[in-house]
């Protein structure tokens, strides 16, 4: 074949774009190809293909995709620990002239890849599979306002990751450190494929956030049952609901800065380039306009849950409520006044760096009254430490250590010396896992009954838990150390012996997490086992206050056979203590979305257009873009897009569910 | 887990006192004065951190649910004392750590000149600060002594006790210069310049590196930071002077390409324009600097025909870093401010008749070519062009 056909159908892509010299890179390759052959012969031997297609790729139903965010982010967290133990073995060997076991070109894509993952592919997913669960539920609503964007939402974010995790086996990652800095991510010094991996995963994944966050607001606003005025919303939907406004009104900067620089690496703009007028310091506030309000879009929705899991477990209303809402509305704001903390040390003038240092410590006012709420809502409680309530005060006694240690990192002088240290790394960590994983764990742990009916094996859970919590602390604290010691992050050798027990202790953390992460997927797994000595018919095992709680576990596709009417804050808890009583009669057939498989396909398209941008595929690009157009076009042709759920059927479940009630007593 | 944890002190104690924490205990005055801020930030937040900490546990067990004596109230959810209380507390703290961070920032700022050696001895007169020109490179750093007229490579030296003012760049991409025994970081961006003013109290040899991520041999991006009495520093100089190799504007080219982990190296010489050239992106001979750049576009740029002028003069080049071949580039210069101004004048007249283009000799590579001129890369290969003027 000659060369210029060649060229022409792979582009850059040839047999050395497989890193076949790097054993880890062939090993893995090589576990993940025999475990996906399993995992697909499993489906196909029991035939699973068409009820997963119809059940859940096509379903449009808010809980069948929160579900499935929430087995992505699963599933991405396992690549990206993984990468986080690599890191943390090479850097507890790489002492007294050893280089380790990983190159630098395997080490700087490692730790990159680690940060990109953990925030885009397992935060976000889990965040925003937990928000749209739950949301729906809590408003009394029977779906999202757009349930096919919803769909198509999910799948390109499932497209976001396919493409990071096909820079694993074909071509390299970005080696620039998770937000991709020009002019070392411009084509000048990384002319490889990995930026551009970097630059088209996000931009699919992104248009799946901004799309759900355009839905979830929407949803939030337009549907809320009647009588639940804005002030009576949940706080875990108030929160959703500030969240979902970050996230539109943040996102299209991504999208917009990830865009500049795609184009002065293709086009040859010089946007963020060191000359022609470019300038990358641009780069770092744009994609720091993003990326500020982006870790609030992550701690947000947490809040939430430990809101609602304080007063649950308490069994006593949140206390300050008002405040609450305030607090989370200031936050918001805030957010978008922060973003020049990253980089004091980019030689803004005095001024400038105070005002941001400052507008920084104003965030952890509400964010300290937040806690404070919390805590009073635990006063004169009567507190029941079941799974959810553990995670909620390992966080408080976590986060609150994070807080501080970003507060001191505002302070622009304390920052010039701590800046991209180990201490920096140590903090980020700190509310990160501190305060966004385990309030998922926390929200895992209280709505899994209510996903699936039956609750998550406590034995387990409190292995995970402890393993958890302590391999945080041994983790973190030794970075802590190290940061005061002058060591700063992205290192793969050292030179300073004495550093070395530090990192080894940090090593011996990451494996107690390695036991916590084992130890609550065993618990799935036990619980799935267990499931009917754990079921829970009644839908409420928490005696909840909100309406997910009214309903039954797992909810009917249509959740709610009659819509709820809200007269207070803790709408089910209120309607608990009037009497209410289920009505069991007078159904209506309910109105639905029908499922479409369009989604699926879009997001298919999609990751074939970025990955023929990625490897210089030309035809593939425009081919692939002209199919998502013409798809996208067909879609609107499709005008079967709803249906009704009889009378009977809803009279039916209604029915089943009382026999369960009624057995129950 | 508790008493787990307590347990754990001591041997954690033992380890605290074996390793050298620099940023609590640094030897220079700038970077003491940063840490006292730390300290007294992380005071004044525990006062309000430990007493949440201690209310949470206290809570937690207090009011757990087989304790039948706490008081149990499910409806009490609202008391504006509290709610005063547990805003306004919050409040009082960032205050004050507001206050103390607006004059540590504005005296710490490391572009002001330091105004003390250290506490009780101010700047005087008879401080001559010295002049360090710091350049970050690929993956190594350069430090020129303008005043010495030497240079060293991965190596940094200063006399105890006096002000010393860096001006700091990076010839491809971000780094940060950081000596954590001497003052906090700044980065080094390319083409632009940041600044760091400070001072070492207590002689000795100190680590300082590159404190972002700046690519493959970022890790091995370090230098020793020798603080020397004034007569060690002296030797230092003259040691430096011995060294046989000079840093001109060919042997900077050479140094610049990217390379790991290199030893320390001094220049009994510099090009005294080199910094500059460095920081304007024109070490290469016959390559348009930055600021003329700047200020040609500052006087309206060259109109349509300065566009051609600019297509060549790529800085961010594949070629060094041996990654597309060596494909030439081309470069122009308008070298002196009279040309500059001439060229404008051309651009400006570019619409009249009344003016002829003239060739001149080649400088090095193809520049601006003869308006209307068809095939760019044709003209380049027969005949380079140099700048094109109009008749003066």
């Amino acid at each position: 074949m000659p060369d210029s056909l060649t060229k022409f159908i792979f582009g850059r892509l040839t047999w050395e774009s497989l890193p076949l010299h790097e054993p880890i890179v062939v090993a893995t390759f090589v576990a993940v190809a025999l475990g996906g052959i399993a995992l697909l012969g499993v489906i196909t031997y029991f035939k699973l293909w068409g009820y997963l297609w119809r059940e859940w790729f096509t379903s449009v139903d808010h809980k069948k995709i929160g579900i499935m965010y929430m087995v992505l982010g699963l599933v991405m967290l396992l690549r990206g620990f993984s990468d986080a133990v690599m890191m943390r073995l090479q850097q507890a060997i790489a002492f007294n002239g050893s280089e380790g076991y990983l190159n630098s070109h395997h080490y700087d894509q490692i730790f990159t890849a680690h940060g990109v993952i953990m925030i885009f592919f397992v935060a976000m997913p889990f965040v925003t599979g937990l928000m749209n669960f739950v949301v729906p539920l809590q408003i009394g609503a029977r779906d999202v306002s757009f349930p096919f964007l919803n769909n198509f939402s999910f799948w390109m974010t499932v497209g976001g990751a396919i493409l990071v995790m096909a820079s694993l086996f074909v071509g390299e990652f970005a080696r620039t450190g998770w937000l991709a800095y020009p002019p070392l991510s411009g084509i000048g010094y990384s002319p490889d494929v990995g930026v551009d991996y970097y630059i088209w995963a996000l931009q699919v994944a992104g248009v799946g956030t901004t799309l759900s966050g355009i839905n979830l607001i929407c949803t939030i606003i337009k549907m809320r049952a009647p009588g639940m005025t804005m002030m009576r919303m949940p706080v875990f939907t108030w929160t959703s609901l500030c969240t979902n406004v970050l996230i539109v009104a943040s996102f299209p900067v991504l999208t917009a800065v990830l865009s500049l620089l795609a184009l002065d690496r293709y086009v040859g703009t010089n946007f963020f380039t060191n000359d022609f007028g470019g300038n990358p310091m641009m780069y770092v506030n744009l994609i720091w306009i993003w990326g500020h309000p982006e870790v609030y879009i992550l701690i947000l929705p947490l809040f939430g849950v430990f809101s609602e899991v304080t007063s649950t477990f308490s069994g006593k209303r949140l206390f300050g409520y008002t405040s609450m809402v305030y607090a989370t509305v200031v936050i918001t704001i805030l957010s978008y006044l922060v973003w020049l903390h990253h980089f004091f040390t980019m030689g803004s003038g005095a001024s400038v760096n105070s005002f941001f240092g400052i507008t920084t410590m104003i965030i952890s006012i509400p964010t300290g009254a937040k806690i404070f709420n919390w805590l009073f809502t635990m006063y004169r409680g009567r507190i029941r430490f079941e799974l959810p309530m553990m995670w909620t005060v390992a966080f408080m006694l976590t986060f609150v250590v994070g807080g501080m240690t970003g507060v001191l990192l505002a302070v622009p002088p304390a920052d010039f010396v701590l800046h991209n240290s180990l201490f920096l790394i140590a903090h980020f960590h700190n509310v990160i896992i501190g305060g966004v994983l385990f309030g998922l764990f926390a929200g895992i742990a209280y709505w899994w009954p209510k996903a699936f009916g039956f609750k998550l094996d406590p034995f387990w859970g409190k292995v995970s838990f402890w393993c958890w919590v302590a391999g945080f602390w041994f983790a973190f604290t030794p970075l802590y150390i190290l940061g005061l010691m002058g060591v700063t992050r992205r290192m793969r050798v050292f030179d300073d012996p004495s550093l070395q027990i530090w990192f080894v202790i940090a090593a011996f953390g990451a494996v107690l997490i390695a036991c916590g992460i084992a130890a609550f997927l065993i618990q799935i797994f036990v619980s799935i086992r267990r499931r009917e000595a754990l079921a829970d018919p009644t839908g409420d095992p928490w005696d909840g206050r909100t309406l997910e709680w009214s309903t039954s576990s797992p909810p009917p596709a249509y959740n709610f056979a009659f819509t709820p009417i809200v007269r207070d804050n803790d709408a089910w808890f209120d309607m608990k203590k009037a009497g209410y009583i289920r009505p069991l009669s007078g159904f209506k057939p309910i109105h639905m979305p029908s499922n479409t498989g369009t989604g699926v396909i879009l997001a298919a398209f999609s990751v074939a257009l970025g990955f023929g941008l990625i490897w210089y595929i030309w035809w593939l690009a425009a081919l692939s873009f002209v199919c998502l157009i013409a798809t996208a076009i067909g879609h609107t042709f499709n005008y079967h897009r709803d249906f009704h759920i009889p009378a009977a059927v809803v009279a039916e479940t209604e029915e089943a569910r009382t026999t369960l009630l009624v057995a129950q007593g | 887990m508790k008493r787990f944890g307590a347990l754990l002190l001591f041997p954690l104690a033992g380890l605290l006192s074996g390793c050298d924490m620099v940023v609590l205990a640094p030897a220079g005055d700038v970077a003491a004065q940063q840490r006292d801020l730390l300290v007294v930030s992380t005071l004044l937040m525990l006062v309000i951190i430990v007493p949440v900490m201690a209310l949470t546990v206290f809570f937690a067990w207090r009011y757990r649910q087989s304790n039948a004596s706490a008081t149990y109230t499910p409806d009490w959810d609202h008391s504006t004392k509290l709610e005063l209380v547990i805003w306004a507390a919050p409040l009082l703290i960032i205050i004050c750590l507001g206050a103390l961070t607006w004059l540590g920032t504005h005296l710490l700022d490391p572009y002001r000149r330091i105004d003390r050696i250290e506490p009780g001895q101010p700047v005087t007169q008879l401080h001559k600060p010295l002049r360090v020109e710091v350049v970050a490179l690929d993956w190594k750093w350069l430090f020129i002594y303008p005043d010495y007229g030497i240079a060293a490579v991965n190596e940094l030296a200063a006399p105890v006790n006096q002000p010393i003012d860096f001006r700091i760049t990076s010839s491809a991409v971000m780094n940060s210069f950081y000596i954590p025994a001497l003052a906090g970081q700044i980065y080094a961006m390319p083409a632009m310049e940041t600044k760091l003013h400070a001072v070492i109290n207590r002689p000795g040899t100190y680590s300082g590196f590159s404190a972002n991520y700046s690519g493959s041999g970022f890790s091995g991006m370090r230098f020793a930071f020798h603080g020397l009495s004034d007569q060690a520093f002296d030797q230092w100089v003259a040691q430096a002077r011995t060294a046989s190799a000079a840093l001109s504007r060919d042997s900077y080219l050479e140094l610049e390409k990217p390379s790991e982990n290199e030893p320390v190296r001094h220049y009994a010489s510099v090009d005294p324009d080199l910094y500059g050239a460095i920081l304007n992106l024109c070490v290469e001979r016959g390559k348009m600097c930055m600021n003329e750049m700047m200020s040609i576009d500052a006087k309206g740029g060259l109109g349509l025909a300065g566009i051609r002028n600019t297509l060549p003069l790529q800085y961010d080049k594949l070629a060094r870093r041996g990654v597309f071949g060596n494909d030439p580039s081309y470069v122009a210069s308008i070298c002196t401010a009279e040309e500059a101004a001439a060229a404008a004048r051309a651009a400006g007249d570019a619409t009249s008749t009344d003016w002829r283009a003239k060739n001149l000799s080649p400088l090095r590579g193809a520049g601006l070519l003869k308006p209307g001129t068809e095939s760019r890369r044709a003209e380049a290969d027969t005949s380079s062009l140099g700048l094109l003027r109009r008749e003066l």
